[in-house]
């Protein structure tokens, strides 16, 4: 197992799920605020088993806070998708469905994975996700295909989104070392599925799927939107502050 | 256009064999959404394994102000309990 590759599969979950917790409280109706936080803290729970076991792989006396929040900027390998603001709730909506299409079909193929602890964390997580999954792809059908404003919404986030999406299809050196090592996911086989999935939910909806192209720059290596710095200062506050605390 | 959802009750079933139980209402555009609020506000700490949603406005109460008539003439009527047989030792939970 590569350090860097449970970076990366830690750091979506945590930066998507710091980004659904600014919404507790602020969520459009009770039901759908509890929702989305149940959402964030499937996504935590999930990032404290690829820290844990990054931690110890690292040694050193690494614990799980210090890999997931002691880090500079550049060490932290999430996609650009999951950093995207909270603008309206078409975006929370649009920026989470695109990432379960994406997440689904990624812990499938983790099940298999021949590491057998990365494979029990995927089969752990994967029923979580697929609520999730099923959660962000109704509220896309109903509001792509609700009131006038609610479709043209859905159809602004979207097509402002999809452009990150090709990124996460992008395979960087530690994901194609371990794709061929039979630990990572394999990219090529995923991406049918993801494909065949935005296309009926989009068809359902009512929504276009935009046109290209894609951004190139590349979250997983480290570049990121001016978004992360203020999500990190948030993030990493209490760590900084008061080194080495414990919840 | 209502803009806002009507109102749900819900009852959660615990465990198999169980009855499912009222334990409270929500607002969602249709019964699939309510099975997922329902989901996500009363069932995010173990409490069941099934659930179902009703309108409240399928829902006809009886009125509190007949309460008199309806349910005071039981109170003085212990007869109606099956409490005055002897029961055999062996009969331990009845």
């Amino acid at each position: 197992m590569n350090y860097q590759y449970l970076l990366l599969l830690a750091d979506n979950p945590l930066i998507l799920g710091h980004r659904l917790s600014e919404l507790c409280g602020h969520g459009p109706t009770l039901e759908t605020d509890i929702a989305l936080t149940n959402i964030a803290l499937d996504l935590f729970g999930q990032v404290r088993n690829y820290c844990q076991y990054a931690a110890e792989l690292h040694g050193e006396g690494k614990t799980e806070d210090q890999v997931a929040f002691l880090r500079y900027e550049h060490e932290y390998r999430n996609v650009l998708l999951t950093e995207q603001p909270n603008h309206d709730f078409a975006w929370v909506i649009g920026r989470q469905y695109l990432f379960d299409a994406y997440h689904l079909p990624l812990l499938t193929q983790l099940s298999d994975s021949k590491d057998s602890r990365l494979a029990g964390i995927a089969m752990k997580s994967i029923k979580e996700v697929r609520y999730h999954h099923r959660f962000s792809s109704e509220w896309v059908k109903r509001l792509g295909g609700g009131t006038e404003e609610s479709h043209q919404r859905m159809q602004a986030a979207m097509d402002q989104l999809w452009s990150y999406t090709g990124e996460l299809f992008l395979e960087t050196e530690d994901e194609k070392a371990m794709k061929e090592a039979g630990v990572g996911a394999d990219y090529g086989k995923m991406r049918p599925h993801f494909d065949a999935d935005v296309q009926q939910v989009f068809h359902e909806a009512g929504l276009v799927i935009p046109e290209g192209p894609w951004h190139r720059t590349i979250g997983k290596n480290g570049v990121h939107s001016e978004n992360l710095g203020y999500i990190l200062a948030d993030l990493q506050y209490m760590q900084r502050t008061y080194p080495n605390m414990e919840w | 256009m209502n803009k806002d959802w009507p109102l749900w009750e819900v009852f959660i079933r615990s465990k198999s064999g169980l009855d499912h139980r009222h334990c409270g209402s929500l607002h969602a555009a249709d019964a699939k959404m309510a099975i997922e609020n329902a989901r996500d506000v009363y069932t995010r700490r173990q409490e069941g394994v099934s659930i179902w949603v009703v309108p409240s406005s399928q829902i006809t109460a009886s009125d509190p102000e007949a309460s008199g008539e309806l349910f005071e003439p039981a109170l003085d009527k212990v007869y109606r309990h099956p409490t005055f047989y002897d029961l055999p030792d062996a009969l331990k939970h009845m």
